[in-house]
This record gives C-alpha cells, sequence and structure tokens, in this order.
C-alpha cells in the first residue's frame, strides 16, 4: 500500500475535460425552456467530478489499493463467511441474457433467468429441509424481517394477532431484534449458560402465550452447535411459537443438518456468505427465507412457480401474502452466482465445504489454545472464539492486537462480539484457505501474544505499515462531515 | 474428490487432525443430536466442470430476450441507458469486490473514500445536506423514508401519490403494516399528483407526504406546492427521484424535501432483471442521527493525514440492537461504487447532456405517436417517458414488436385499471431517431 495523500476525485477535477461518450442527438434539438415549465430547470449544475477516462481509472485504481479483500490475503472474519469468490460467478452474471434483461419484460422472454431461479429455489429447499424458498429479500437482515412479518401475519389469521415477543439469545447477531422491531416485535433476550448455549431453563422462563417467535443461529455466534436444539424446538412450539433459523452460520452445518430437520420452521440464507456471492464492501447481498408447509401461504408476492406446461410464472394471486417486500424479484445477479456456485460444487463438495471449514477452525483454535483464553473448550464448528483478556492484563487490548495483524497483511478476525465474551476475538478461517496459510496466520498471532509479554507498545501502537494509522472516530462522530465541500 | 475451491491434502487432513487430536472429521460433528443428523448427500445436481457449467448457463441465458439484441422502450423505474465500460472494469477489480464492510478503516480506505465520494455526489445531485452509503434499491429506501417520518413526527399516516411506482408503493405498505402505520392513496389527476384530493387528506396525523419525481408516468410533479402543504400540516416531505433527471431538474432539496431516495440504477447499473440496483437516501442536517444504514465520515489520523470511516454507528443494528433507526446491515456498496464511477465518467457536463437528451428524444416520440394519430393523454412536462393510449391490447402490440426486435413499453393496464390499452414508454439517450420512427410505425400498422 502507497503512504502518501490520496485526493478526492472532486480534488482532480479540471473544467473542460470529459470522461463520457454520448451518442449524438439525432433528433431536433429543442430549449429545455421551451419543454419545461418556470423554475423547474436547476439554477446551479451538480458539482460532478470533471476527469478524462485514464484519471478516473488511475484514481480508483489507487483507491482500491487501499483496499484489503478475499483476493489481497487472508480475511478470518468471524460471522462474515470471507470465502473465495469465484470468477466464473462473475462471468456468468454478465452474460448479456442475465445482465441485460428488464424485470418488467413479458414472461414469455425471460423464461431462462426464471428456470434458473427456480433451480435456485428447488435447491435450498433440498439444502435447508424446508418446503417453500422465496428468493426476493436483498440481504440477511430483510430476510429476518420477511419473515418475522410473515409469522405475524401466519398467528394474525389464527386469531392470535396478540403474540408480540420475539426471544433472542444473548449472543445473538444484532440484526435480529433489530428486524423483531421493524416488524413490530417487542424483543426478550434469554441468556446463555456456561457451556455458551441457551439456557433452557430460562427459555423455559421466558416463553408464554405472547411469544410469537423465537431466533436462533445455530451454531450460535460462539462457532458452537445448539445441541438441545430439538428441545428448544419443543419449548417454543408447545407455547404456539414459530422457530426462525438465522442461516449467517450456515457453511458450518451444510450435508450435516438441515434447518428444517431440526424443529426450525423458517429460515434466511445469506447468499453472500455461505453461497459465495461476493461482498462487494458491504453489499449487495441475497437473503432468501425458506419457510415449512404452514408459511407458504404468508410468503411475499410474487412467488415463482413452475406450470404444468413446464414453463415458469411468477404467481400474484396470493390473498393472505404478507405484500412485497422489494420492488421486482430480489438481487438477481447475486442469485444467478449463487446457483452457479451451488452447481459448481455439487452434493459431494457442499459436504466437503462444511468439513473442511469446520476442521480447519478447530485447527487454528487448537494451535492459538496455548496463547490465548479459551472460553469454551469444545469442538467449534465453522468458526471459534478466544478471549483476550490474559493480553488484557498486560495492558493489549484485544482493538491493539487487531490492529497489529494488519501489519502482517491479515485481516483481523471480528472483535467484541459476541457480546457476551470479554475482549472477544472470533476466527472464522473457510474451507477455501490452505493449512500454510492457517499456519501462518497462526504464527501472526502466537508471535503478536508474545509481542504482548515482551515489547507491548509495538502492539498497543499499531498499525505501522498501513497507509494511514488509526483514524479519529470520536472527531468523525463529534463534527460529522459526510461530504467534500468545494472551499 | 478433489476441487479447485478446496485446497485440502490428505496429509493436511491428517496432520490437522492429530494437532485436534482426534481421528477422524466425523468426530467433529458428534454434538449434532443423532436425531437430526443429515447423513448423506443433498438430492441437487452433480457438479459440473468449469466448461461445461459454463456452456449450460450460456444456453439458459440465450432462452431470454435481452436488451442488447433487442431495442427496448421499456423503463417503468428501470432503465436502458448508456453504461460508461470504464464502470465494469472499475468494479471488476477485487480489491473491492471481495472486500467486506469496511469496519477496520486502515486496510479499507479505498472503499471508504469512495463511498464517501459517492455520498457528495448525491447529495449533489439532490440538493440535500448529505446522503447515505446506499439502501437495497429505491422501493425500499422510500418504505425507510416512511418509517423514518413516521418515527420523527410520531404520527401514524403516510400519504402516498397514486403517480409513485405501484411496486415502491407495494413495499411502502408493506413495511407500514409492520409498524402500524397507515397508508392512504393519494389520487392523479392527469397524470399528476391531485393537489385538491391532498389538500383533502392532509391532517394532524400526516407523517409524511410522498411523492415521485418525475413520476411513474414521466410527468414532472409541482413538488414546490406539494411541500408546502405538507409542511403547513407539519409533516415531512419526502420525494423519490431518478437521480438522472436532476442533473436537469431542480433538485428536491431546492424544493423543500426533507428526505430524497430513489435508485442509482440510472447510472451506470444493468437492468440485471431486477437486481442488484443501488437504493440512495438523502436528507437534512436535521435528520442526520436518524438516517438508515452506513454513514461514511472524514476524519484524521494519529499523524493529521485526511482519512474516512464508518461513523454515527450508534444509529445502527450492531450497535443498538431493537433500539436502531433500521434493521439494515449489507447494503448495495459495490452498485454505489458503479454509480460512483458512472457519474464521475458523465461528470458535470455528461450528466445535464444525457438528462437533456432523454427529455428531447421523448419529445420527439411524443409527437410522432401524436402524428401517426395515437393519443396522449397526459399533456405535462415529462422527462423519459410518456402515455400513450393504444386500441389494441398493450400485451399483444408488445408479442408483436418482440417479432421486430423491440422490447415495448410497459402495460399501465396491470396495474392501473383506468389504464387498461395505455402504455409506458421510455425513450432513452440510447434510442436512435430511426428506432423511435420504427417503434411508432410498428405500432401504428398493429393499432388500425
Amino acid at each position: 500500500m502507497h503512504n502518501e495523500n490520496q485526493s478526492l476525485i472532486f480534488e482532480l477535477t479540471k473544467e473542460g475535460r470529459v470522461g463520457y461518450s454520448l451518442p449524438e442527438l439525432d433528433v431536433e434539438d429543442i430549449d429545455l425552456s421551451e419543454l419545461l415549465p418556470e423554475g423547474s430547470i436547476r439554477e446551479e449544475a451538480a458539482e460532478l467530478p470533471e476527469v478524462a477516462e485514464l484519471d478516473i481509472m488511475r484514481h480508483y485504481t489507487a483507491l482500491s489499493r487501499r483496499n484489503h479483500g478475499v483476493d489481497s490475503g487472508f480475511y478470518p472474519l468471524g460471522s462474515c463467511t470471507m470465502k473465495y469468490n469465484p470468477k466464473i460467478n462473475e462471468n456468468v452474471a454478465r452474460i448479456s441474457g442475465f445482465a441485460n434483461i428488464h424485470p418488467l419484460q413479458d414472461e414469455s422472454t425471460v423464461q431462462g433467468a426464471m428456470e434458473l431461479l427456480y433451480n435456485l429455489q428447488t435447491s435450498l429447499v433440498e439444502i435447508t429441509g424446508m418446503d417453500e424458498v422465496t428468493l426476493q429479500p436483498a440481504a440477511g437482515a430483510h430476510g429476518e424481517w420477511t419473515a418475522l412479518m410473515m409469522i405475524r401475519a401466519f398467528h394474525e389469521a389464527n386469531g392470535e394477532g396478540h403474540r408480540n415477543k420475539v426471544i433472542v439469545p444473548d449472543s445473538a447477531h444484532g440484526t435480529n431484534p433489530a428486524s423483531a422491531a421493524v416488524a413490530g416485535f417487542e424483543t426478550i433476550t434469554v441468556k446463555s449458560n456456561e457451556d455458551g448455549l441457551v439456557d433452557l431453563d430460562d427459555l423455559r422462563r421466558v416463553v408464554g402465550e405472547d411469544t410469537a417467535a423465537l431466533m436462533l443461529t445455530n451454531p450460535n455466534t460462539l462457532g458452537l452447535f445448539e445441541e438441545n436444539i430439538i428441545e428448544m424446538a419443543d419449548i417454543i412450539h408447545s407455547v404456539g411459537g414459530k422457530v426462525y433459523y438465522d442461516g449467517a452460520n450456515l457453511n458450518a452445518v451444510m450435508s450435516k443438518a438441515r434447518p428444517g430437520d431440526m424443529g426450525f420452521d423458517c429460515v434466511h440464507l445469506n447468499l453472500h456468505k455461505t453461497f459465495t456471492g461476493p461482498h462487494g464492501g458491504g453489499g449487495p447481498g441475497s437473503g432468501p427465507v425458506g419457510v415449512k408447509a404452514d408459511l407458504i401461504p404468508f410468503l411475499p408476492k410474487p412467488v415463482l412457480v413452475k406450470k404444468e406446461d413446464g414453463t415458469f410464472h411468477f404467481d400474484y394471486d396470493r390473498p393472505q401474502a404478507i405484500g412485497r417486500v422489494k420492488p421486482y424479484y430480489g438481487n438477481f445477479g447475486i442469485n444467478v452466482r449463487a446457483y452457479t456456485y451451488i452447481r459448481t460444487m455439487g452434493p459431494e463438495g457442499l459436504k466437503e465445504v462444511t468439513e473442511y471449514a469446520v476442521l480447519n477452525a478447530n485447527y487454528m483454535m487448537r494451535r492459538l489454545e496455548p496463547y490465548f483464553d479459551l472460553p469454551y473448550n469444545r469442538h467449534c464448528k465453522h468458526e471459534f472464539v478466544l478471549s483476550g483478556r490474559r493480553q488484557k492484563k498486560l495492558g493489549v487490548r484485544t482493538l491493539d492486537m487487531a490492529k497489529r495483524l494488519l501489519d502482517f497483511g491479515y485481516h483481523p478476525p471480528t472483535i467484541y462480539f459476541p457480546l457476551n465474551v470479554e475482549e472477544g476475538m472470533m476466527i472464522e478461517p473457510t474451507e477455501t484457505e490452505s493449512k500454510e496459510t492457517l499456519d501462518a496466520f497462526c504464527d501472526a498471532m502466537i508471535q503478536i501474544a508474545k509481542e504482548t509479554e515482551e515489547n507491548p507498545s509495538i502492539v498497543q501502537e499499531a498499525p505501522h505499515t498501513t497507509v494511514v494509522s488509526r483514524l479519529d472516530e470520536t472527531r468523525a462522530a463529534r463534527t460529522p462531515v459526510l461530504r467534500y465541500q468545494k472551499l | 474428490m478433489t476441487h479447485r475451491y478446496l485446497p485440502m491434502t490428505e496429509i493436511d487432513k491428517k496432520e490437522m487432525l492429530e494437532t485436534i487430536g482426534i481421528n477422524s472429521i466425523d468426530e467433529l460433528f458428534s454434538d449434532i443430536p443423532e436425531k437430526v443428523r443429515f447423513n448423506g448427500l443433498y438430492n441437487i445436481p452433480k457438479a459440473k466442470s468449469e466448461s461445461a457449467l459454463l456452456k449450460e448457463l450460456k444456453q439458459l441465458a440465450a432462452k431470454n430476450s435481452d436488451t442488447d439484441a433487442n431495442v427496448s422502450f421499456l423503463g417503468a423505474g428501470i432503465y436502458n441507458h448508456y453504461k460508461p465500460i470504464i464502470v465494469d472494469h472499475v468494479i471488476s477489480r477485487s480489491e473491492f469486490y471481495t472486500a467486506y464492510t469496511p469496519y477496520q478503516p486502515e486496510i479499507s480506505q479505498g472503499e471508504l473514500q469512495a463511498i464517501f465520494e459517492f455520498q457528495t455526489m448525491i447529495a449533489e445531485l439532490t440538493g440535500m445536506d448529505l446522503a447515505n452509503s446506499s439502501m437495497y434499491d429505491g422501493g425500499t429506501s422510500l418504505a425507510e423514508a416512511g418509517m423514518l417520518a413516521a418515527a420523527h413526527t410520531r404520527r401514524k399516516k403516510l400519504l402516498v401519490s397514486e403517480a409513485i411506482h405501484p411496486e415502491y408503493r407495494d413495499v411502502v405498505a408493506t413495511y407500514a403494516k409492520g409498524q402500524s402505520i397507515e397508508v392512504v392513496t393519494i389520487p392523479t389527476k392527469d397524470g399528476v399528483t391531485d393537489i385538491e384530493s391532498l389538500k383533502g387528506l392532509l391532517d394532524s396525523d400526516t407523517a409524511a407526504v410522498m411523492v415521485q419525481y418525475p413520476n411513474f408516468f414521466g410527468q414532472i410533479e409541482d413538488i414546490k406546492t406539494i411541500g408546502e402543504l405538507a409542511h403547513d400540516a407539519k409533516g415531512l416531505f419526502v420525494v423519490s427521484s431518478n437521480p438522472l433527471a436532476l442533473g436537469i431538474l431542480t433538485p428536491p432539496g431546492k424544493l423543500g424535501a426533507d428526505i430524497t431516495v430513489g435508485d442509482a440504477q440510472p447510472f451506470g447499473i444493468p437492468e440485471s432483471f431486477g437486481g442488484p440496483y443501488c437504493g440512495y437516501f438523502a436528507t437534512t442536517k436535521q435528520l442526520m442521527r436518524k438516517v438508515p444504514g452506513r454513514l461514511v465520515g472524514e476524519t484524521v489520523d494519529q499523524e493529521g493525514r485526511r482519512g474516512f470511516v464508518l461513523t454515527l454507528q450508534a444509529r445502527e443494528q450492531h450497535i443498538r440492537r431493537e433500539k436502531a433507526t433500521s434493521n439494515i446491515c449489507s447494503n448495495q456498496a459495490l452498485l454505489a461504487l458503479a454509480s460512483s464511477v458512472a457519474m464521475t465518467a458523465l461528470g458535470k457536463k455528461g450528466v445535464q447532456e444525457m438528462a437533456k437528451q432523454n427529455i428531447v428524444k421523448t419529445r420527439f416520440a411524443k409527437n410522432a405517436f401524436e402524428a401517426a394519430g395515437f393519443e396522449v393523454p397526459f399533456q405535462g412536462a415529462h422527462f423519459n417517458e410518456i402515455v400513450v393510449k393504444t386500441k389494441k391490447s398493450v400485451q399483444e402490440i408488445n408479442k408483436n414488436l418482440l417479432e421486430k426486435g423491440i422490447i415495448g413499453g410497459f402495460d399501465l393496464g396491470r396495474v392501473y385499471p383506468d389504464l387498461e390499452n395505455h402504455v409506458l414508454i421510455a425513450v432513452t439517450e440510447l434510442r436512435t431517431k430511426e428506432e423511435i420512427e420504427s417503434l411508432v410505425a410498428e405500432m401504428g400498422a398493429y393499432n388500425a
């Protein structure tokens, strides 16, 4: 990475330069004042940049060199499943017959796209053990909210609209309670026990006739499989609630256990995690929702179906549907990538994905165990959580160790999450990393643990090699500067 | 089995199992109760080689009629525009597309700065104080604006113009249901929001008035007047806007909008059968701390160098959980980058020229339709769409057009019962005079 001052694109502007090539206007030109009412033409032009094409390319190339992606190096960011993003996926999504079709074209002209979506739905039904899948939600949180709206509609249809409580474990992703709130529910938190699993007694205590649903990630955010899942589902079902599976961690159990078989009534998946649709610097995602039969009537409109004649059709005649959750049919381009991935891996491949993701995580956990505290000492699934409390006593925080990892060329693990681990570091290697990569990362972690004892300031003052040092986040929040202003 | 994405070898496996102190991978899954364990393999198609799969998927794609091989006059929210080729080269740089959310700013300065530039460009076009880092799409962004308005005003009613994209209105209705917010439709008159009806609907429980500019029929609404009415009733004024049109039109921020939302798809994003697109969300300083989603802010590092971070995160779900301003986490960052590159390439002049071409070419099409005897019912100022009345069913006309390699306009009768046999024709800068004339001629021949 280059340690130079990086200009903003607006600072490269010079009046008179252009970076575009619009078609010639081949109809009669008309003065806009003849076509638009008075006052509707803007008086000041929008201050967009004026730069030539090479300058644009150099600008963004320079920015890309100030950014770390999976292709740049190891990215063991827990809960985010930063696996390799296959290149064939990118090519397929850009095929003109997929990239250049309009969502409102007549169905007869987009049967190929609908067939792909239908096949993806069918594969996800099999993978999740559910009865039906919608591909519409744009991301994981959107899927959570979609499913909760369905649960709400289900209870209302049964005359049980009073069910207004959604239960989430204290280790849950932040989106769970937030999605519950947007769907109009109150959140109740259930505690974890000393093994890092949901405390069944506490769960029994909080359920009741107002329970709408339990939201659960399995394995949970500690990377531990909730082995009491059958009892938990029974507890919720016995009071008439629904059990929701947050599929963020599906990479841990693909081909080993299906949410539908574990007693879950609905599930969202993150196709941008387990199924390789790239993260894109924060998005786009795709968050399909799978449901059991009794929730099918509430699926958002439209529902993609295959007709008897073998053609595909968007069904809008769904009187109990929750409505539309998104214009059109979801993030199609990401769904194309996920489908390409599933077809690339096949059934044997997906099984190996999970086995190697879990093997890699356990291997790293055991290599690092002597040097860091391991709050829950049992086999993990696809990720594990270390505690930095031993290092904290020496004056080095987990944040410092994360920043020190940057000097070794690694993206740090997820830190300070889940909330129930002091100074937590959540490490998820994924299956696409080689043993050499895992070993090199472990060596770096071990070196940092030693530095903490011998030379803590090198860790406390890290990073030393990045294009900027630690940034003043307090200043950013106190005096927000959210856009460039020409001086 | 060996797979090109899985570097594990038998020797690796053996060494790793030894380190863990177990004999087989199966032992790692022993905590899954027998009763729920999935044994065997998924019943999905067998894996295919790279070349065989590519061939199969190309054949599947070939079943679709795309807007590259055909001439498209279909818009209705998503448009067939000039996409600077440079856009795809930039977003194909894997440092961008294989990165996660920039939570570690020291190694994410590229993404953070690109988003900061996006926020600036959207703020410039909309005339608003600030914009966020992106939303899923224009529809969910509009719904979030409605939720913000209700929370901010502590009122429970949204007045939504009938001339807003019907699918956007549907999404607003779904979100509103979750929050027990009432949605009331403001009728239209002559293809624009009926101001007299609006006056009758405004009351002390109105959280926001929501309109589209230009609206779903391509007409340019009098948003200044509508905004004043909303504010007189102490509600917020929310405008959904095609950002390309704002290259020419007076921006909502100058006409009283409290929140401007929309989709940046016209800037460099392919039609892609419904997504991914790029919702944007722009607002005033007053509402800054209530904005949904991620915001990038400027700051300095320890040496005083300029840098960028995600900021005001106390609004967001990972900090505030059930008290967050929204549940949004993943957004559309890569598409925001695509739009930024397109807005940069078009630049100050190009965005005006492109917007103007849309207006002038649409006017050319309007004149041509009228000259050929078609009625164009809405005669107000337009951007890049017009409504044309037909004698035969739009579906039949479009079927006929497709045989000539033309993708016809949107059949308004599908969603507006009063507008049966009315078609919404979109004319962008990409449509040539010849193509427009050919559309009118083909429709005319069939309309007799």
